[in-house]
């Protein structure tokens, strides 16, 4: 039997960033992941890239991982919001304030990348992958995890960080309230004349957001010229779009950019990802708590759905590591009620606003968009709700755990 | 269990009520129950650990970052119950033993803490006895709402300062004796709430500040701190300030 201070299971963004987070402070995870985790980082397994907030890269600077990040990311120094090409904007600009970016954008593959590498440093952490839990029981006393090798882990506390569909919550009878929007994330990467300058923007159309967030350019290809693409369209009409070839299908992603970019051309095979909003009725269970995905899911149309999982990350690791500077069981109900009202409040938060966002940019017709530019306008014009957006963009909303501070515990 | 059914203690000690032993005795299967009769304690637990860890850590000048910094320390918790300090300090370095005269309550605190991978010595019996046993064999004591349960306090505070070793902590915590908590523990949390089990205190046994630090000298251990341990609905159980319901606090050899 393995002993640790916790089981980890899914080595997920979120999971692993946690088992980083608490062997930084001297607590040791067990992390088991289904998925041949190697295989992860290969070219085409996830071609998604993730706005990182600003108070997450400083958790992720706190806990050693910047470095290897920080030359493949691209600052966001202003974000867009317009509804459609209407010329009236919403723009969240860093630069006004001088206070340093708003995030930063990183593919998938470069942040896994990282933490894999630095999991296979780290002296309080164990990868268990590809590899399957046959029994976990969780019992007064302690937790138990099974796996199909044989192998038996111990540890006070399992933490789900199993995605959203997270078999774990379910087995623990953990309700979630959850929709399914009428509409499908189409994701991609594209080439463009000119650069970004840094600016993420945010198009709201009927179908949905239509998101271009800047990335670094990569190879020989001039400055600001790559950029991600999420773009929201109706479920019955994702198949038809995905079925164009290349180029007709960057011919529809530049028609919705109004060629404020210029020329537009296709460097990545699009995928799809339908939207949801799922909200578990509760974090936490006998000796579990649910983080990231397996807890929570929104509308990719923020950019905060990683970002949330990472403030989960931030919160429980200072809960567990006060806790373990007490001595107390690390599975104590105490603990991890602590943990759910630190957070679940702040993610319904954010899980709302996302939503109702989401849902005012999609009612079609004149009235509305009018409504909705004058909404822009106001936000626009009105310094408090402005930096409140502001904060909320750079995660800085709540009462902030050390680490997004950039402490550590 | 009434007091007449009671057992009688192992040891008859001046300091040992049988009445007390045999309530406490009662309710030890419900020891870890956090959401039983000991719930309270649970709740209170972080915060009298927290002044614990952090007046140790300055009286012993370890490292505040450190996980388990008292390794080489040796502690004893007097009347442990189920061990719910004993535990936790076990987890911060100090090797630990753990007293109680309630022989039940010793059962299940042993039986706890082998599940838990723990090695903690409990034993029963009084305070005088072990410190007949192991005078000067622990670095720091701990006797949190004990006080106000002893038949003779000068006796009991005498083997508390027999048991120190050179240079050791001691560290208490009691209900002070004001109108505010017999409202709160007497009238709230026994008979109202029924958060703590009703018969538990009697109230014209609890000690004022003053009162414990003048027994305290007379047993030749001097007051070094004490400050408030209450309850604020925002942020539950917390230590400072108001002394008025509950108080904890450190001492010394003088
Ligand atoms: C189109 C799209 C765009 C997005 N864009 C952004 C963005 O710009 N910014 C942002 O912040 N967020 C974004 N998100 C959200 C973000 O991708 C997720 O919130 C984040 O990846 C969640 O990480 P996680 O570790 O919780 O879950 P996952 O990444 O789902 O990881 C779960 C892990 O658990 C493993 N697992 C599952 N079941 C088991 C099991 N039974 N046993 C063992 N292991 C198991 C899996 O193999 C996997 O490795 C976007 C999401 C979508 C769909």
């Amino acid at each position: 039997m393995k002993h640790s201070d916790v089981i980890i299971i899914g080595g997920g963004l979120v999971g692993m960033t946690l088992a980083l987070a608490l062997d930084r402070h001297g607590l040791s995870s067990a992390v088991v992941d289904a998925a041949d985790l190697p295989a992860t980082i290969a070219p085409g397994f996830d071609g998604r890239a993730s706005a990182i907030a600003s108070a997450s890269a400083r958790m992720l600077r706190a806990i050693g991982l910047w470095e290897a990040i920080e030359p493949h990311g691209c600052a966001i120094d202003e974000i867009r919001v317009t509804d459609g090409l209407s010329p009236l904007h919403l723009h969240f600009d860093s630069r006004d304030a001088d206070t340093g970016p708003l995030g930063y954008m990183f593919e998938n593959r470069v942040l896994r990348t990282a933490l894999l590498a630095a999991a296979a440093q780290a002296a309080n952490l164990s990868v268990h992958a590809p590899a399957r839990t046959t029994a976990v029981e969780r019992g007064a006393t302690g937790a138990r995890v099974t796996l199909d090798d044989g192998t038996v882990l111990a540890a006070p506390l399992v933490v789900a960080a199993d995605g959203r569909r997270s078999p774990l919550r379910e087995a623990a009878g953990i309700r979630v309230g959850q929709w399914r929007y009428p509409h499908t994330a189409i994701v991609t990467m594209i080439e463009h004349e000119r650069s970004h300058g840094g600016v993420a923007f945010e198009l709201f159309y009927p179908s949905g957001p239509f998101a271009i967030l800047p990335m670094k350019a990569t190879g020989d290809a001039a400055p600001g010229t790559r950029s991600a693409i999420v773009w929201s369209v109706g479920s019955d009409d994702a198949p038809a779009y995905l079925g164009l070839p290349p180029r007709a299908l960057a011919a529809e992603i530049a028609k919705r950019m109004g060629g404020f970019l210029g020329e537009v051309t296709l460097i990545a095979p699009a995928t799809s990802y339908p939207l949801g909003f799922h909200h578990a009725e509760s974090y936490v269970g006998e000796r579990l708590v649910l983080v990231g995905d397996a807890a929570h899911g929104i509308h990719p149309i923020a950019g905060q759905g990683l970002n949330m999982g990472l403030r989960d990350v931030a919160s429980l690791a200072e809960v567990l590591v006060d806790g373990a500077r007490l001595g107390l069981d690390l599975g104590d109900p105490q603990l991890l009620a602590r943990y759910q009202t630190w957070r679940r409040l702040d993610n319904g938060l954010v899980a709302s606003v996302t939503d109702a966002l989401n849902r005012l940019f999609a009612i079609p017709g004149r009235p509305a968009a009018a409504a909705r530019r004058l909404g822009l306008a106001a936000v626009e014009r009105i310094p408090p709700l402005k930096r409140f957006f502001m904060a909320e963009a750079r995660g800085e909303t709540g009462d902030l755990p050390k680490l997004l501070q950039g402490l550590t515990v | 269990m009434k007091a007449s059914e009671a057992p009688a203690p192992a040891m008859t000690d001046a300091s040992i009520d049988p009445r007390e032993v045999a309530l406490f005795g009662g309710i030890a299967a419900e020891w870890w129950d956090p959401k039983g009769s000991s719930r309270l304690l649970h709740a209170i637990n972080p915060a009298r650990l927290a002044y614990i860890r952090g007046q140790a850590l300055d009286h012993f000048g370890r490292d505040e970052r450190a996980r388990a910094p008292f390794g080489g320390l040796r502690a004893l918790d007097v009347g442990c119950g189920g061990g719910l300090l004993c535990e936790p300090l076990a987890r911060m370095g100090f090797a630990v033993t753990g007293l109680d005269a309630a022989p039940e309550n010793v059962a299940v605190a042993t039986r706890h803490a082998a599940d838990m991978g723990l090695a903690i010595d409990y034993r029963a019996g009084s305070a005088e006895a072990l410190a007949e046993a192991m005078p000067g064999g622990f670095h720091l004591i701990t006797c949190l709402e004990v006080v106000e349960h002893v038949a003779d306090l000068g006796a009991f505070l005498g083997a508390l300062e027999r048991l120190l070793a050179p240079g050791g902590l001691l560290v208490f915590s009691t209900p002070n004796r004001t109108p505010q908590s017999y409202a709160v523990l007497i009238v709230g949390a026994e008979r109202v709430l029924k958060t703590i089990p009703e018969g538990a205190h009697d109230w014209n046994k609890f000690l004022t500040p003053d009162e414990l630090t003048a027994a305290l000298r007379t047993a030749g251990l001097s007051v070094r701190h004490v400050t408030g341990l209450g309850y604020a609905l925002s942020r539950g159980f917390a230590i400072g300030g108001d002394t008025s319901i509950n108080y904890i606090g450190a001492a010394t050899r003088a």
